[in-house]
């Protein structure tokens, strides 16, 4: 009994860990919640929230090391990689409580995980000082609602974001597809009802009835500028709605061609408990208890419960009943590859670079491509064999190979190199070793396989695709050297001509200047990258807007190669130039002015003394800078993933955008990804072997 | 000569604006209520409200600990530290580079400039788990370690450029008037190399003050978040909260500029050239 006592003080006292991504409203009804089950049971919360995008990284990190939460929130999407990792425990859930599409999203293998807490789905949201009744059929979009559209005014009648999957999906449904051949588990994406879909959104796009490239931000601006009366959106979006707009939400419509209803997928949220959390029993107690107790989370966060007895709400009711025709989003691992050949299929259709009766075939094969199966298994041993001579002769040729030379400074050397070397080595060259060893493995579901260098022949041969086609390394490969040399070029040139106009003698406020020139390099690159996007959006962006000024046609800048890699190389200069510029500027310090006095009194040019003095001298310390430069541009991902994000059509994607979609986007190969790092590793090594050369030529001449 | 001064003057200012034109569409973004991709070029907001910023640096947790403060602190902390162990580190090393004769330097160096063209990304598994191993996860101790040390290689590789550009007649010149080795380091290298160490500072402090996946990834207490973590919570699954991200942008790079502005005198302020003839 006193055994007992004190094991239940100590649960007391350590508290459950609660970890979650919800923002505003949901949130809150999480921490009262919370609040509420430690009151009732005696035991503690403790909440973390954690950014969206870090969340799936830390839980597979975190969770298998012991060193997780014991309760946590996500979408159902990612339950089989959850339980492929082993990071989450089964379930008792009790089918009669829940909707029977929410149970089904949390099975894996006859299994449950997870206890629903609420569901995601689209539904249209309807503004209703604009439109007095709901929109039931397709063909209503072009002739009930067509006083709506007054392209010359930015107004539309429809809008949502038309170049994501998720978007696409209920329309797809209701032109009766299937994702899935239900024998093989494979999916087909180049069937006539695709086509028909396609042949609909861009004719929906060509009419004006909705607009063209539509990010999230724009829907919610066209909407509550009045300058569209309906969009189709999920829950979240209530949030975002003007509080002085009345609306209602309808269910999806008919499409006319069919006559069936558009079917949203759904997705399903729930409380997940930890494989290995302490304490199991208290963990599943407080997943099942946020679960059931959804009032808060109705009335706070305006969530959709999965429960069969739904409070009594319009909002909620409207929801439920979209929720009720959805297919759950497949938590199989063929629907996490989907999205990506569906969503430049998507977009190259509404960008007029493929038709709709070819751009299915061309995301089935990129799918089949991404498809990737798993390579043989190999025989380590002769491998380590291989390695272990490789390092013998490689130690016994530098032994015999080593200097007789003295080193007279070689104590003080140490000294000063040694704590810089050690914390090198442990953080920086053993972490890089390990990458380099991850790709010759296959990784799947938390296991790796050695396989020799098949990752290396897979990409080398570029299976899948010839050679000239995006997609191929050797394609991937011209667009990084590309990519890498214009940047260089721009970012030095710029830079050091910034420099020069800040060092003029001529100039005042001087320091003011330097202040505004330096702020992109300030302001971080993954917000200033998202606005040159909106920058170059093909309606809106104000780069355009300055075309049309000028009387120039306006471009549709990611439909085309050419201007979809200016568009990167523009947003990576601004970003990169202050760089150079302060490196110069603190390189042309070291530029005695007398020099130029001299010059100056031998009646030298301006340009002779650039030529003859600046340049020369600034070489050694420009030199570092342009070769790390290059480096860095080669990997520069930022830019590419959130500018251009690879289109069109993947055109536009250099190598570690590449290997940044093998390892997070497919599956998690993250051998396959390793193996393209190092592919970029060797590249870089032979590029930078080449100006060692050069330099050396030209020093000798 | 007016003519010349007008020009420049003007060429400048348009360059300036050219670069700005971006940024003024964060602060648009951080000062309108409702600012999506609103579909006007103009990068002036049409109302102006600080509501975000009053929510980004309010933001309190449940127990009322003020959260924006105490990320702040823990950001500003880490980098500090990270910045002048980095610097220290890479300043020794890039002056014995430069300047002594020892086996395996030009290996080194090569190695250090590989360590460069590893994408990032893969090495984030490995380094969690020899923090792990460490025992320092959940811990600013770790995130030090490794932002000190990530930055190491730039620094000792734009340092040794800058010391190689140094003429040695001066630390010839102070030896022979006695100075001992060290005084000749503390007292005519570092004066002489404030520039680029002003540069490698600035660097190393913007690499650990933006860094996020790693901060993201280790620390588990919301208390103890650096702030690009913070920043990071207004984007979400189904939606991004564009005018809290944008006035949290601009409060994230304020330290940085505000670095900047203290070490321009040294960037640039023409201190050393008085002692630098060739």
């Amino acid at each position: 009994m006193p055994a007992l006592l004190t094991l239940s003080l100590f649960l007391a006292a350590t508290p459950l860990k609660l970890w979650h991504a919800y923002r505003g409203g949901e949130e809150q009804a999480l921490q009262e919640l919370s609040k509420q089950f430690s009151a009732e049971t005696g035991n503690p919360v403790e909440l973390l929230a954690v950014p969206y995008d870090a969340f799936s990284a830390k839980l597979t990190s975190t969770i298998p090391h012991g060193a997780g939460p014991d309760v946590f929130i996500f979408a159902h999407e990612r339950l089989r990689q959850f339980q492929r990792l082993d990071v989450v425990a089964p379930s008792q859930l009790d089918r009669a409580e829940y909707l029977e599409a929410a149970v089904d999203a949390l099975e894996v293998d006859g299994r449950h995980f997870g206890y629903p807490l609420a569901l995601k789905c689209l539904a249209m949201y309807r503004n209703t000082a604009l439109l007095d009744r709901p929109v039931e059929s397709t063909a209503e979009l072009f002739e009930r609602l067509k006083p709506f559209v007054v392209p010359a005014q930015n107004r539309f009648a429809l809008a949502y974001e038309s170049g994501d999957f998720f978007y696409h999906a209920p329309i797809y449904f209701g032109f009766g597809g299937k994702l899935f051949d239900e024998g093989t588990g494979r999916s087909t994406m180049n069937t006539p009802e695709m086509a028909a879909s396609f042949r609909f959104i861009r004719s929906l796009q060509e009419r004006g009835t909705m607009p063209q490239e539509v990010s999230g931000a724009l829907v919610k601006s066209l909407f509550n500028d009045r300058k569209t009366p309906l969009v189709i959106s999920g829950p979240w979006f209530a949030g975002e709605i003007d509080p002085t707009l009345s609306y209602a939400v309808d269910p999806l419509p008919v499409i006319a061609e069919t006559g069936l209803p558009m079917r949203s997928f759904l997705g399903v949220e729930a409380s997940f408990v930890s494989s290995r959390t302490a304490h199991p029993q208290e963990a599943d107690a407080l997943a099942r208890f946020i679960s059931t107790h959804f009032q808060k989370r109705v009335e706070l966060g305006r969530q959709i419960p999965a429960v069969r007895d739904l409070p009594d709400d319009p909002f909620i009711a409207a929801f439920a009943t979209a929720a009720r025709t959805a297919t759950p989003t497949p938590n199989t691992l063929e629907m996490a590859r989907v999205w990506e050949p569906m969503k430049l299929a998507l977009r190259a259709v509404l960008q007029g670079t493929a038709s709709p009766n070819s751009a299915g075939a061309v995301a089935d094969r990129r799918y089949r491509a991404l498809n990737r199966d798993a390579p043989a298994a190999a025989n380590p041993v002769p491998w380590l064999l291989g390695l272990g001579l490789a390092l013998a002769v490689a130690i016994t040729v530098l032994w015999r190979g080593r200097s007789r030379e003295r080193y007279p400074d070689l104590k003080r050397a140490i000294t000063y190199v040694a704590p810089g070397a050690a914390g090198t080595l442990l953080l920086v060259i053993v972490p890089l070793l390990a990458g380099i060893s991850l790709s010759f493995f296959h990784h799947e579901g938390g296991h790796y396989r050695f396989v020799g260098l098949a990752n290396f022949a897979d990409i080398l041969a570029s299976r899948g695709y010839s050679v000239t086609e995006p997609l191929s390394f050797y394609f991937t490969l011209a667009v990084t050297v590309l990519w890498t040399a214009a940047n260089v070029v721009l970012h030095v040139s710029i830079g050091l001509g910034m420099a020069l106009l800040l060092k003029s003698p001529l100039l005042r406020l001087r320091g003011v200047y330097r202040m505004l020139l330096i702020v992109p390099w300030a302001v971080p690159s993954y917000i200033t990258a998202n606005i040159w996007k909106t920058l170059f959006h093909r309606q809106f962006g104000a780069v355009n807007g300055l075309l049309i000024w000028l009387g120039i046609e306006p471009i549709s800048w990611f439909t085309r190669w050419a201007t979809a890699f200016a568009a990167n190389v523009a947003t990576n200069t601004w970003l990169g130039f202050p760089f150079m510029m302060v490196v110069a500027l603190g390189a042309l310090q070291s530029i005695p002015p007398d020099l130029y006095e001299a010059a100056e009194v031998d009646g030298a040019s301006k340009w002779a003394q650039f030529r003859h003095i600046t340049l020369p001298l600034l070489k050694p310390a420009l030199l570092p800078a342009v070769i790390l430069g290059t480096v860095w541009t080669f990997n520069m991902f930022n830019v590419i993933y959130l500018v251009s994000g690879g289109e069109p059509g993947g055109a536009t994607d250099i190598l570690v955008s590449e290997a940044y979609r093998w390892a997070f986007q497919r599956n998690e190969q993250y051998g396959f990804a390793a193996a393209y790092s190092v592919l970029i590793f060797v590249v870089l090594i032979a590029w930078s072997r080449l100006t060692r050369r050069m330099a050396a030529a030209e020093g000798a001449t | 000569m007016k003519a010349r001064t007008v020009l420049l003057h003007v060429s400048v200012s348009v360059l300036c604006f050219v670069t700005l034109y971006p940024v003024l569409w964060v602060v648009k973004m951080a000062l309108s209520l409702d600012a999506g991709a609103s579909p006007s070029p103009s990068p002036l907001p049409t109302h102006v409200t600080l509501q975000h910023f009053v929510d980004v640096i309010g933001n309190t947790d449940l127990q009322g600990r003020w959260l924006f403060g105490r990320q702040l602190f823990a950001s500003l902390f880490i980098s500090s530290i990270s910045t002048l162990i980095g610097v220290s580190l890479a300043v020794t090393a890039a002056y014995a580079i430069s300047r002594f004769r020892f086996p395996g330097k030009e290996l080194g160096l090569q190695a250090l400039l590989l360590t460069q063209m590893f994408p990032a990304t893969l090495m984030l598994v490995a380094i969690y788990e020899l923090l792990q191993k460490l025992g320092l996860l959940d811990t600013w101790t770790g995130l030090v370690l490794v932002y000190s040390t990530t930055s190491l290689p730039f620094c000792i590789w734009m340092l040794k450029g800058y010391f190689d550009a140094l003429p040695k007649e001066l630390e010839e010149a102070a030896l022979m008037d006695g100075a001992s080795q060290s005084q000749v380091f503390f007292k005519v290298v570092l004066p002489l190399s404030r520039p680029m160490l002003a540069v490698t500072a600035l660097f190393s402090f913007m690499n650990a003050w933006n860094e996020y996946i790693l901060a993201a990834t280790l620390l588990n207490d919301e208390s103890r978040f650096t702030l690009p973590v913070a920043l990071q919570r207004y984007v979400g699954e189904y939606k991004t909260e564009w005018g809290h991200f944008a006035a949290g942008a601009l409060i994230i790079s304020v330290p940085v500029m505000a670095l900047f502005f203290a070490l321009q005198k040294n960037l640039v302020g023409g201190l050393t050239a008085g002692g630098v003839k060739g």
